[in-house]
């Protein structure tokens, strides 16, 4: 498996060779990294108006490497460099895709999208409503988003809630690498804008994908939760890296017993409101679990839907499983004590079992 | 209470000027519009514009050649924004318009120019005063009016409002509420201009209130590195809200706050000189990247309907600016004093003019307001049929597929 892994990193953007190497297994792994790479060089290889921009993105081959080799492929005006001026460069790219080409514009990292967020929330998400539908915007905002590891308060900010509050977003959150390739590319594709939140420390982690995964116009629908694991007892809620926490929550309660329900949410705008009220209603606990901070939180949105919409059905009130409501400190001990661990996701399972 | 206002300014030069006009009156006032020095031959008019202050580029002639039908067709289009912003002013009065309304009377002169040297396929945005760019860009007055009072017959159907007004099929992207952020917007729609190959180029137009902003710096940054067709166009008319631009600006020669960036001082109420402007600008932005223009320019109205407009500027400014250098005054004046039409032309212009803006009014009036369920449409391209919150949880809209 792991020397498929890396056969494929080597091979990723040749379009020949993956898919010979891929008939020699069943499913293969895949990093995140690769998954977000092979989905760009796809879409760009499909659509010539699909560009990307950003801070070293082109010759520094991506400040994680994200995009790697693309330069090389497709050159400088399809994979551009930009200075360190946010504003500037996303209402750049904005602009672009009111003209019809298609930009990915790259933050390093969302913390740095506060700078441009006029442009991302004025520009971006509103002209299409505010022109009647004359102005669209098929624009994709990507980048880490959330908490690294000691990288302090000023860049571990979770941006989930803030943009998925906004009508005219889509907001998505991949967990694995078929929910990020196919969730990039249904991005790429889509005429509106869409944030697209990944994680840092996801990027070098392998999931297995299988040969529909890897085809170059897998797409996954956007708006649409995916239920990782089925469970009757209570459904863990959750996006990004917490669903990984999930599962392993869930793997640990099935032995005392306890059957989780795990929900990937994928799409923070769309929230998948039906999905979710049908697994809560079906399992009558719910647990949600995120980084960000609590307080108008993405679990202050499940914990609305369970209350508004699934009340009669519950058996326990809802929980919600956050980052501690305090800007992220340096040292490593309390930065462990300011992040969810999966003892805190074991622990609020028991409380709503009663138990 | 002027003139004691008017010494408590900063600056050696503005004390020099004496009287209780500001810095920038009365170095608009010293550039009267050089109508005098017109010739004809048959019905080509040749005449000289003012002087071009220029930055790292070379001007272009002052002698400009306009024929007979085209001053018409200026004339025409002035005269219709004119009456156009006149008449917002009495509906906003009227309580008929709500919200914000910002007119652009007395700048008609740069809109009217830059629609002369460039084409529908070269992109606009510009700020929140663009009703005449509506216009200009082929759209109706009735789109413009029909839109101040939120009606399905406005140019966004009533859902934009003064400020959010587009025509994408002659390019014009709005239309702009934050100060400023139309400008790397503008040097976005230069970056696709310039990938697709189109020879067309975009203008961004800001005030010399956003002037200042430092995306615009940004914007003009990445537009030089990359030679990008940007025609940046700041429109001062000389004060951004209530703050006159030397009380806003360390260096109010904006053509030259690009710095690297080649630029061109323009008297914006002379419509030739406009034209003139944009045709070189236009070859240059296509030739070599990008150029700042700086617009001379004068707004006889306050920022806004809730601004009079006199508590920073005197009345004998705002007067002596329209008895001098009014926009609309001097192509009709090229007109008749060099014999190119007869008084009754310019009446029968001016008569359909009203008659077209009267019938605007009408039927706007007449318009009925958005149906309410375009309270949920538009809000995107592909709502793929999901559920959005209305007030309560009695409510959730399911969008289309």
């Amino acid at each position: 498996m792991q020397r498929l892994g890396a056969l494929l990193r080597r091979s990723q953007g040749d379009a020949v060779l993956a898919p010979q190497l891929l008939r020699t297994y069943a499913t293969t792994q895949m990093t995140i990294r690769d998954a977000l790479n092979s989905a760009m060089d796809e879409e760009m290889a499909r659509d010539e108006t699909v560009f990307v921009m950003g801070e070293e993105v082109a010759e520094y081959q991506g400040a994680y490497k994200i995009t790697r080799g693309l330069l090389q492929k497709y050159g400088p005006k399809r994979v551009r460099d930009t200075p360190i001026t946010e504003a500037g460069f996303t209402g750049i790219g904005v602009g672009a895709a009111f003209q019809g080409l298609r930009p990915i514009v790259e933050f390093m990292t969302f913390n740095f999208s506060m700078q441009a967020m006029d442009q991302i929330i004025n520009s971006a998400a509103k002209h299409h409503y505010m022109s009647s539908g004359a102005i669209t915007c098929p624009i994709v905002f990507r980048g880490a988003n959330g908490a690294a590891a000691g990288v302090a308060a000023q860049h571990s900010q979770c941006f989930a809630a803030w943009y998925s509050s906004v009508p005219g977003l889509k907001v998505l959150a991949p967990y694995d690498a078929e929910d990020t390739r196919g969730l990039l590319k249904a991005s790429i594709r889509d005429p509106d804008p869409v944030v697209f939140l990944e994680n840092e420390i996801l990027y070098g982690e392998s999931f297995p994908v299988d040969q529909a995964v890897l085809d170059k116009d897998f797409v996954l629908p956007i708006g649409k939760a995916k239920v990782m694991r089925s469970g009757t007892d209570v459904t863990l809620i959750g996006f990004g890296k917490m669903v990984g926490y999930n599962l392993k929550a869930a793997e640990l309660l099935e032995q005392e017993g306890i059957s989780c329900e795990v929900v990937n949410l994928r799409s923070l705008k769309p929230l998948d409101r039906e999905g979710i009220a049908q697994s809560i209603r079906k399992t009558h606990r719910v647990v949600s679990v995120e980084e960000g901070w609590p307080q108008c939180g993405i679990g202050s949105e499940i914990v609305s839907i369970a209350v508004e919409e699934c009340f009669d059905d519950l058996d326990a009130p809802p929980e919600r499983v956050t980052g501690a409501e305090v800007p992220m400190p340096y040292a490593a001990n309390l930065e462990a004590a300011a992040l969810p661990t999966t003892d805190h996701i074991l622990a609020a399972v028991k409380r709503v079992m009663g138990k | 209470m002027l003139a004691a206002v008017s010494s408590h300014a900063a600056g050696a030069a503005r004390q020099a000027l004496g009287g209780s006009l500001t810095l920038a009156a009365a170095g608009l006032q010293r550039r009267g519009l050089a109508a005098s020095a017109a010739t004809v031959e048959g019905d080509t008019l040749t005449v000289e514009v003012n002087p071009y202050k220029v930055h790292r580029i070379e001007a272009p002639p002052t002698t400009v050649t306009a024929t007979k039908d085209e001053l018409l067709s200026y004339f025409k289009q002035l005269y219709r924004l004119r009456r156009m912003e006149i008449s917002a002013d009495m509906l906003y009065k009227a309580k008929a318009i709500r919200g914000f309304c910002h007119l652009y009377d007395g700048q008609e002169a740069v809109i009217v120019g830059l629609e002369a040297a460039l084409e529908k396929s070269d992109s606009i945005i510009t700020s929140y005063r663009n009703h005449a760019t509506h216009v200009a860009r082929g759209g109706t007055v009735a789109e413009v009016i029909g839109e101040l009072m939120g009606r399905t017959t406005g140019a966004s159907k009533g859902k934009g409002g003064s400020m959010h007004m587009y025509r994408r099929e002659a390019n014009f992207f709005g239309g702009q509420g934050i100060v400023g952020a139309q400008v790397p917007l503008g040097a976005g729609l230069a970056l696709a201009h310039q990938y697709s190959d189109t020879g067309g180029v975009a203008v961004a137009m800001y005030g010399d209130g956003a002037a200042n902003q430092g995306q615009i710096f940004e914007s003009f940054n990445m537009a030089a590195l990359w030679d990008l067709p940007c025609i940046f166009v700041c429109e001062n008319n000389h004060y951004g809200m209530g703050t006159a631009e030397w009380r806003a600006a360390k260096s109010p020669a904006f053509y030259t706050r690009g710095d690297y960036m080649p630029g061109m001082k323009v008297d914006g109420m002379d419509v030739l000189a406009v034209r003139q402007a944009f045709a070189y600008a236009k070859q240059y932005a296509v030739a070599n990247g990008p150029i700042v223009l700086e617009m001379d320019t004068y707004r006889y109205h306050g920022h806004s309907m809730s601004d009079p407009g006199s508590t920073y500027r005197t009345r004998d400014e705002i007067s002596s600016i329209r008895q001098q250098r009014d926009p609309v005054e001097h192509v009709r004046k090229l007109l008749l004093d060099n014999g190119l039409v007869e008084a009754s032309v310019i009446k029968g212009i001016e008569k359909d003019t009203k008659k077209e803006i009267d019938a605007a009014i009408e039927a706007s009036k007449a318009a009925p307001f958005p149906d309410m369920k375009e309270l949920w449409t538009n809000i995107y391209a592909a709502p793929l049929g999901m559920q959005l919150r209305g007030i309560d949880s009695t409510h959730v809209e399911t969008l289309a597929a």
